[in-house]
């Protein structure tokens, strides 16, 4: 069974195709992860503090993760004057599905800092951008982490859909795989897009841990 | 680009036929709808199991973040190449459930535990607590994540136009393979349409389902959990 | 009655919750479990309806091997309330209440009916019965709560810390409404707190349980505060051990003096400035307040003439309330009254001591006189 595995990984051109389109996917997943989560922030923000805001923020943020993938890929161009079958389509789109994913997370996550805190910062002097940036944002972060570990992993998954309007990813081992037609490349396809999935997750649970020192003292209070 | 999009929306002869835009409209809902039902029937009895007695809920952790890593498109080709183009339909199935079995399972899991307690106390069997208490109270996530188990499979119902399967992704990738952009993006936009109205209904649906204390409790907390397109 | 017969509940992890503990609570009582956190005061609760079953040792209910029965049909008749009340968020008070009685078949009609006279019982409006859960206060919860486990009117009750996660003034609130029901229907009830006042208070026998699920005593509350049986009682039981064991203590034997008194609404005339305290009365003869000695009245006697009075003992009830009467009254002299507020007569907090003296060393005293 390994056979058509050895064949495949034996010919230099399947092996350039595929690490090519692995660096493209690559490169589309971080891209719109990172952004999405930049917008995310001050839009929950927006939300927490501006309570007139809320409301449309969300629904419009949940009518954007309502719409689906291929729809979205096919739009933008006539929305913003990209070309057809611009990787920017596809980043512009993952960015704000992020972004829609998380706006809620944030604002929940900044709703649970206890008033305490925020209260103590105030007192203590800070000036609301420092406090939030330095107090709230920090604070924040351990329950964000899940959402945003969902938003990367449903990315990496979706960007294969782009495949199907002519632009690059993993994507075009699935396409090109139905036409040949070749289940060798689609498996390969599959398991190389699992395989970056579960990669950025621990990258991600790796940063979460080095950003929340204070998580890892497992609630151990000195002299109990 | 616009009046092209909408002249090509508003031709009548574009609606009608067999590959007609109504036609197609119906396919992609009755795929969708039909692949959500048995993910249901497959998932809610599952998740229910799992949340009440506790039992194989690492499965149900691993299993939904496998799930979600899974490509659509790869799938969907995968299965249309080992058995046929039909056969995407089971991908759909596939990809509805892990939304379902999380739904049902956190929504059971979010049960207050001192109400189940009581419910046992009270001399509920293990039957009556999971039909009296556990159902009723968990309808709001259960729901949640039929809503988004209806989203993902829209999306991947059009993915799946790529093999064969039919529906408004069809009309779609037939614009795209011959150029016409005012095809693909007037069937893009009714994808999307499909998409928010059905995702209204089943909010709306929702509304109706879950009993009228329980929307009281959630509105005091709880919200809805995020799934994937 | 409920019968413990040397339990002991050991956990899979080698945890001892309850120690080899027999304990009797007789029908018609409450009794209360009270301990620290870790005292197996739960575990023993929940054996009783099976919600845990004991590693050794039987519970009897009314006689009966508590595993003799299915644990459903067991605890349909045993009445359950828990810390947050665990009402159910889908079902109206109304359905809440009337669950037990419906899970024995009775019609929903019939059942719901019942419920509703069960809401007031418990103090709270007809009304209430449609609302849900979440728009209740916590104590109109726990309210529900109470009525929720006697709508099938089981003659047993298991309450586990039911008023704790309540503010201070609505707890006493819930104590005096569960005394109140409790007179009414002589249920048996087994009472599980944190608080040992909450202990003194409801039950007619208090248990103190030790960590480890050990009974360390088991008595009723006024010799509890009179004779603990070990240092762990004494400091759990507390401070001010004596003056709370007044509660228990009848004042029959407790002379009030009389005093002079005015009246409100009298003149100057009829008021004389005196030396003396000066005690004023309305026209029901209540007290209502104290002249302070050398005081003169101007044209008629008003309430804002006179200085608050302290708190009122009540003929026949607890020696703590006259002795508290007299300690908080300006005059130092507690006002005693009778059962319908009228002045009797007042008492020292000298007085009081002389008779919880005369009661600790009769022979001492009739010695003396």
């Amino acid at each position: 069974m390994f056979e058509p595995l050895v064949r495949y990984f034996s010919s230099p051109s399947n092996r350039e195709v595929l690490f090519e389109q692995f660096a493209q996917h690559v490169y589309m997943a971080l891209v719109p992860l990172v952004v999405g989560v930049l917008l995310a922030l001050p839009l929950g923000r927006l939300a927490q503090r501006v309570r007139w805001l809320r409301a449309p923020l969300l629904g419009g943020a949940g009518i954007v993760y309502t719409l689906p993938s291929l729809a979205v890929f096919v739009l933008l161009p006539s929305l913003i004057g990209t070309g057809y079958t611009s990787p920017l389509n596809v980043i512009i789109a993952l960015t704000l599905y992020t972004a829609a994913l998380l706006v809620r997370p944030v604002l929940d996550a900044l709703e649970a800092v206890p008033s305490h805190v925020t209260t103590a910062a105030e007192a203590l002097g800070y000036r609301p951008r420092r406090r939030f940036l330095s107090v709230e944002l920090p604070l924040a972060v351990p329950a964000l982490t899940s959402a945003v570990r969902v938003a990367s992993v449903s990315n990496i998954s979706l960007i294969s859909v782009g495949a199907l309007i002519g632009v690059g990813g993993l994507g075009r081992l699935f396409t090109v795989g139905f036409e040949r037609p070749d289940v060798v490349q689609t498996v390969v396809g599959i398991v190389a897009t699992v395989l970056l999935a579960l990669a950025v997750d621990l990258l991600l649970v790796g940063l979460w841990r080095l950003l929340t020192p204070w998580e890892r003292a497992g609630g151990a209070v000195i002299g109990e | 680009m616009i009046t092209e999009i909408l002249a090509w929306l508003t031709d009548p002869a574009n609606w009608s036929g067999a590959d007609g835009i109504l036609a197609q409209t119906w396919l992609h809902l009755l795929y969708s709808v039909l692949a959500v039902v048995v993910a249901v029937l497959v998932a809610v009895p599952l998740g229910l199991y799992i949340g009440h007695t506790g039992r194989g809920s690492v499965l149900v952790v691993g299993f939904g973040n496998a799930m979600r890593a899974l490509p659509t498109l790869g799938l969907v080709t995968l299965l249309a190449m080992m058995f046929r183009g039909s056969a995407a339909l089971a991908a759909l199935v596939v990809l509805a459930i892990p939304a379902v079995l999380s739904g049902t399972y956190s929504g059971v899991r979010a049960v207050p535990a001192h109400a189940v307690d009581a419910a046992r106390g009270m001399g509920m069997t293990s039957g009556q607590r999971l039909w009296k208490v556990e159902l009723p109270n968990a309808l709001p996530l259960l729901m949640g994540g039929v809503r988004n188990a209806m989203l993902q499979v829209m999306a991947t119902t059009a993915v799946a136009a790529y093999v064969g399967l039919g529906g408004l992704g069809q009309i779609l990738i037939s614009g795209q393979q011959t150029g016409a952009y005012e095809r693909m993006a007037g069937a893009a936009i009714l994808i999307a349409l499909l998409a928010v109205l059905t995702d209204l209904a089943l909010a709306g649906f929702s509304r109706l389902l879950v009993p009228r204390g329980v929307l009281l409790a959630a509105a005091k907390s709880g919200t809805r959990s995020r799934w994937r397109r | 009655m409920i019968e413990f017969r040397t339990v002991r509940k050991q956990y899979d992890d080698g945890a001892v919750a309850v120690q080899e503990l027999s304990l009797t609570v007789r029908a018609g009582t409450v009794t209360a479990l009270v301990g620290p956190s870790g005292c197996g005061k739960t575990t023993l609760l929940r054996m009783v309806n099976r919600m845990i079953e004991p590693s050794s040792g039987t519970v009897l209910l009314d006689g009966h091997d508590v595993r003799d029965s299915d644990p459903a049909v067991l605890r349909r008749g045993i009445g359950y309330v828990i810390q947050q009340a665990g009402l159910f968020p889908h079902r109206t008070v109304r359905d809440n209440v009337a669950t037990v009685p419906m899970l024995f078949g009775r019609s929903r009609r019939r059942a719901r009916r019942d419920a509703e006279e069960l809401i007031e019982r418990v103090g709270l409006s007809r009304e209430m019965g449609g609302r849900y859960p979440s728009q209740l206060s916590g104590g109109q919860q726990q309210r529900v709560g109470v009525a929720r486990a006697l709508a099938a009117d089981p003659p047993v009750l298991l309450m586990d810390e039911p008023f704790s996660a309540v503010d201070p003034v609505v707890r006493a609130g819930l104590q005096d409404e569960l005394m109140r029901l409790q007179e009414e229907l002589g249920k048996t009830v087994l009472f599980v707190t944190h608080d040992i006042d909450e202990a003194i208070k409801l039950g007619d026998r208090v248990a103190v349980l030790r960590q480890g699920g050990h009974l360390a005593q088991y008595a009723p509350p006024e010799e509890l505060l009179a004779r603990p049986a070990d240092d762990f009682v004494t400091s759990f039981v507390g401070r001010d051990r004596g003056y709370r064991r007044l509660s228990f203590v009848d004042s029959a034997g407790l002379d009030p003096a009389p005093v002079d008194t005015v009246h409100i609404g009298d003149t100057s005339a009829d008021v004389p400035s005196r030396a003396e305290w000066v005690l004023a009365l309305d026209a029901h003869e209540r007290p209502r307040g104290w002249l302070h000695p050398n005081a003169t009245v101007r044209g008629q006697l008003t309430e804002d003439q006179l200085i608050a009075g302290g708190s009122l003992h009540t003929l026949g009830s607890p020696l703590r309330g006259a002795l508290d009467a007299a300690l908080s009254a300006p005059s130092g002299l507690g006002v005693v009254v009778d059962g319908d507020g009228g002045f009797v007569g007042v008492v020292t907090a000298r007085h009081v001591l002389d008779l919880i003296e005369a009661r600790q060393h009769p022979a001492l005293t009739e010695g003396a006189a």
